[in-house]
């Protein structure tokens, strides 16, 4: 019976973010691109908690409790960016929003 | 035993969400696809014996962060699905080159196989109990500093949050659009 090993959450973590990565990357609804950074957020974060059990130190999940705060931060400002952009352009793609382009 | 069979189970359950949530056209189903990959690594955070991080994962996560989506996609509407199309050339073949050099690199790190931060003995080390008691204490001794940041940080952005949601339209400039 094979013995689970940090590797293996650490290869779960890293197709996590990938996975992320590639939606932040390919998607244009500005609340999916949202979702995929919470999946990159989330991977790290299984990365702290395999990092921390596997040195013994309890660190780890400490700094998961930070991300997890800036996390909650995040999302509350930027949900509330997307509905006040929704009100005034009744969208939420992100390639219909170029009012910035050079 | 029990790590293995949860691992490849939840292990399964998480990536099948990441799945979802990138791949989904309708945005309900990708922030459900979202839940069940929260979910799914609350039951991993368990097996590591980090009992307050998946509590405050399926609080905080599942709870908090997934009903504020689901209340923003049903303000904003989900009956326009969105446009599958690539305006910009060679985009989604940038995206696959991109994570696979990622993939790779994350590989090849891997099947290394030691870590400079595991134990230099080879032994497993003891375990750390995440408990609400040994992290607490952790929390409000060495890092007393930065909980008093995160309480700044989290009072900075429902200030924000709420000046972004009571900004008026009569309140504009009138030069706008």
């Amino acid at each position: 019976m094979p013995v689970v090993t940090p590797g293996w959450y650490m290869t779960l973590a890293a197709v996590l973010f990938v996975l992320g990565m590639t939606g932040v990357l390919i998607r244009r609804n500005a609340l999916v691109m949202f979702m995929c950074v919470e999946l990159m957020l989330n991977a790290v974060n299984l990365t702290f908690v395999a990092a921390g059990r596997a040195a013994g130190v309890l660190d780890g999940q400490v700094a998961v409790f930070f991300v997890l705060v800036v996390a909650a931060a995040e999302v509350v400002v930027g949900l509330a960016i997307i509905v006040a952009i929704f009100r005034r352009r009744e969208t939420a793609s992100v390639d219909e929003l170029a009012a910035l382009r050079g | 035993m029990v790590e293995l069979v949860v691992f490849a189970l939840m292990g399964a359950g998480t990536l099948a969400g990441a799945v979802t949530v990138v791949l989904a056209r309708n945005p309900v189903r990708s922030a459900l696809g979202l839940l069940g990959a929260l979910v799914s690594l609350a039951v991993i955070y368990v097996v590591n014996l980090a009992h307050l991080v998946a509590a405050v994962q399926v609080v905080v996560y599942a709870g908090a962060v997934l009903t504020l989506f689901l209340f923003v996609i049903m303000f904003i509407g989900v009956d326009r699905s969105e446009d599958t199309s690539e305006t910009i050339p060679l985009q989604r073949k940038l995206v696959a080159g991109l994570a696979t050099v990622v993939a790779l690199g994350a590989a090849v790190l891997v099947s290394r196989g030691r870590f400079s931060w595991t134990p230099a003995s080879g032994e497993a080390a003891e375990i750390p109990n995440g408990t609400v008691q040994a992290l607490g204490g952790e929390l409000f001794t060495t890092w007393v500093l930065g909980v008093e940041v995160t309480a700044l940080l989290l009072t900075i952005a429902a200030v924000g949050a709420i000046a972004l949601a009571f900004h008026r339209r009569s309140a504009e400039t009138p030069t706008e659009d």
